[in-house]
């Protein structure tokens, strides 16, 4: 039996969205290490790039936040914010960023600033950061998430970035001219967006896991009709991402004793 | 001082450069980004000095930011990002002081933030951009309306138009432009004629210190103007920018510096738990800056083995192997 830890089987199931070509906005944790797992295994020519400004850094070692010294060593380039942005909106470029958030809703939209009331949160988080403005401007967006009821909720308590807004072409009609929620990888399986009507269905289930859990986990009901099982990670793709992409171990973490739940 | 005639009347030491320049009330804004390059040296003795009811305006910040409203300087808060990437994902005094209603805040984004910065470089009232629509962003306003009547504070959030170069509907944000009464960066370089070097990625600091009335840039040294006009591309800021010169050797710490230092671990740990209980916070502030004489005192403190350990491989530019745990 093959031992994987969640982080590593997000990593490896997000990774396999990138294509060659594509320029890649990371984030931390989760996010970084799928971005070089891309990169390393199925898309050797897609680029990754951070927010920061810091364009293709040779990632010898993880960062640990995206002004990390990490993401301005080996580089092709290093600038700063406003440059950042205008890789990740250009027309020219196909840009897939990572991100994460506390809450999610059906149509892929995001809150990364509070639960409870914005003026007197219950609890404050970060805040949008570049957030908002990958969720604009971006070919697409695949976000991390715990899955978890409370999480996957019919209403945001805040919308800090834009998935398929209210679904169907609602998007659109807000003047944005692209991008939109193109995935979503948990720690349970990964989602994804009808065409038409822009609302999240389920497409992968995680080895070990069942349908049951996912939509016992979800806040409001889920397609589950197109769910496949995942593919479970080879032996070579974990030990590049243990031996190459994170070899501290740092957001790897420890492999589980028992297979995946 | 007349080692450096050209400058001699912008260097200075800690205490004068916030005195002189950092008032209570005043606009500030700060340079780096997260755990990166954070004027530390300057926020300590901000704090120090017991500053208060500072409006600070931010991109994505971290350790400063959360020192400086930790110790009850900041009265109001523009910001996009509060967070020391795996360290803290959220700073926990500014988590702490917007839950606890003790300061005023207003949300943006990181874009949205730097083309604020920028306009108000570019002497422009204002900025377009597509980033905030259909986000809360655009649908909370932070700032009560008496706030709104102050020199400096916008007299709203944002505004939105109709692309007028379009006959189709298409809508655009508009932003206010800032312009800060100070803004304070740490360099790695300041050359002996006011020339400021940022090694690394510059972030939003450069659009952040022009947008401002007065500068301050701390720097781990002062070089001599034939090495900084040899390969001027590698420049971020000319001469006349600045204000006061501070030099500060690891005065980013326990954040970052390129090329210089990485950041420390064990500070930013130490710090977050310390952090998270109001008793242990106070008494952080006692032991890390209230209570330390000099820099050289802090850097003592902060010890030779940690000096060393976070000490950037030159050529690599931070501190391959660290242990980051």
């Amino acid at each position: 039996m093959i031992r994987y830890s969640d982080n590593e089987m997000m990593a490896l199931a997000a990774g396999r969205f990138i294509k060659d070509g594509d320029i890649v906005f990371a984030g931390t944790g989760v996010s970084i290490l799928a971005a070089t797992a891309a990169k390393r295994i199925f898309a050797p020519k897609a680029v990754i790039f951070f927010e920061t400004g810091g364009i293709d850094p040779s990632l010898d070692e993880i960062p640990m936040a995206v002004a990390d010294l990490r993401v301005m060593a080996g580089t092709s380039l290093n600038s700063g914010l406003i440059e950042a942005f205008s890789i990740v909106g250009h027309r020219k470029l196909h840009t897939v960023a990572f991100l994460g958030a506390a809450q999610i809703d059906r149509y892929g939209n995001l809150n990364t600033t509070c639960i409870g009331d914005y003026f007197r949160p219950k609890t404050r988080f970060s805040g949008s950061g570049g957030a908002c403005d990958v969720a604009t401007f971006a070919s697409g967006v695949i976000t991390f998430m715990q899955h978890e009821k409370r999480r996957f909720v019919e209403k945001l308590d805040y919308l800090t970035s834009v998935g398929w807004y209210e679904g169907g072409d609602s998007r659109k009609e807000l003047g944005l001219r692209r991008g939109g929620a193109l995935a979503v990888v948990t720690n349970l399986g990964v989602l994804r967006f009808h065409e038409e009507t822009k609302e999240m269905y389920l497409a992968e289930y995680f080895p070990g896991v069942t349908i049951e859990k996912i939509v016992e986990s979800t806040g409001f009901p889920i397609d589950t009709s197109m769910a496949v099982e995942a593919e479970t990670p080879t032996p070579g793709e974990l030990q590049i991402l243990r031996e190459e992409v994170d070899p501290q171990r740092l957001i790897c973490q420890a492999v589980l004793e028992t297979p995946q739940k | 001082m007349n080692r450096y005639p050209e400058i001699a009347d912008r260097l200075m030491g800690l205490d004068e450069a916030v005195s002189r320049f950092v008032k209570n009330g005043c606009q500030l804004a700060i340079g780096g980004f997260t755990i990166t390059r954070n004027p530390m040296a300057v926020a300590y003795e901000i704090v120090r000095q017991r500053v208060k009811d500072i409006h600070l305006v931010c991109h994505s910040h971290g350790q400063a930011l959360d020192v400086l409203v930790g110790a009850g300087c900041v009265g109001r808060l523009e910001i996009a990002y509060g967070g020391n990437g795996r360290y803290a994902p959220t700073c926990v005094r500014f988590k702490k002081a917007i839950q606890r209603s003790e300061i005023q805040f207003e949300d943006y984004s990181n874009y949205q933030m730097s083309l604020r910065f920028l306009a108000g470089a570019l002497s422009i009232p204002f900025i377009p951009t597509k980033s905030g629509l259909g986000s809360d962003l655009m649908n909370y306003e932070g700032f009560p309306a008496e706030v709104r009547k102050e020199e400096k504070v916008a007299s709203r959030k944002y505004a939105k138009m109709a692309n007028p170069f379009s006959e189709d509907w298409d809508e655009v944000v508009l932003l206010p432009a800032l312009t800060p009464d100070v803004t304070i960066l740490h360099a790695q370089y300041v050359g002996d004629d006011g020339t400021v070097r940022i090694k690394g990625l510059t972030f939003a600091d450069i659009e952040q210190a022009k947008a401002a009335d007065r500068v301050i840039i701390t720097c781990e040294d002062i070089v001599p103007r034939s090495f900084i006009r040899t390969d001027p591309d590698q420049n971020s800021l000319p001469p006349f920018f600045v204000d006061a010169i501070v030099k500060v050797p690891y005065g980013a710490h326990p954040t970052a510096c390129y090329g210089f230092y990485d950041y420390d671990p064990k500070h930013l740990n130490l710090y977050r738990k310390m952090a998270e209980d109001d008793t242990l916070f106070t008494e952080y502030l006692d032991e890390w800056v209230y209570g330390v004489g000099s820099w050289e005192d802090y850097l003592t403190k902060v010890g030779m083995e940690m000096i060393l350990k976070i000490k950037a491989n030159p050529v690599i530019g931070y501190a391959p192997g660290l242990d980051r745990k």
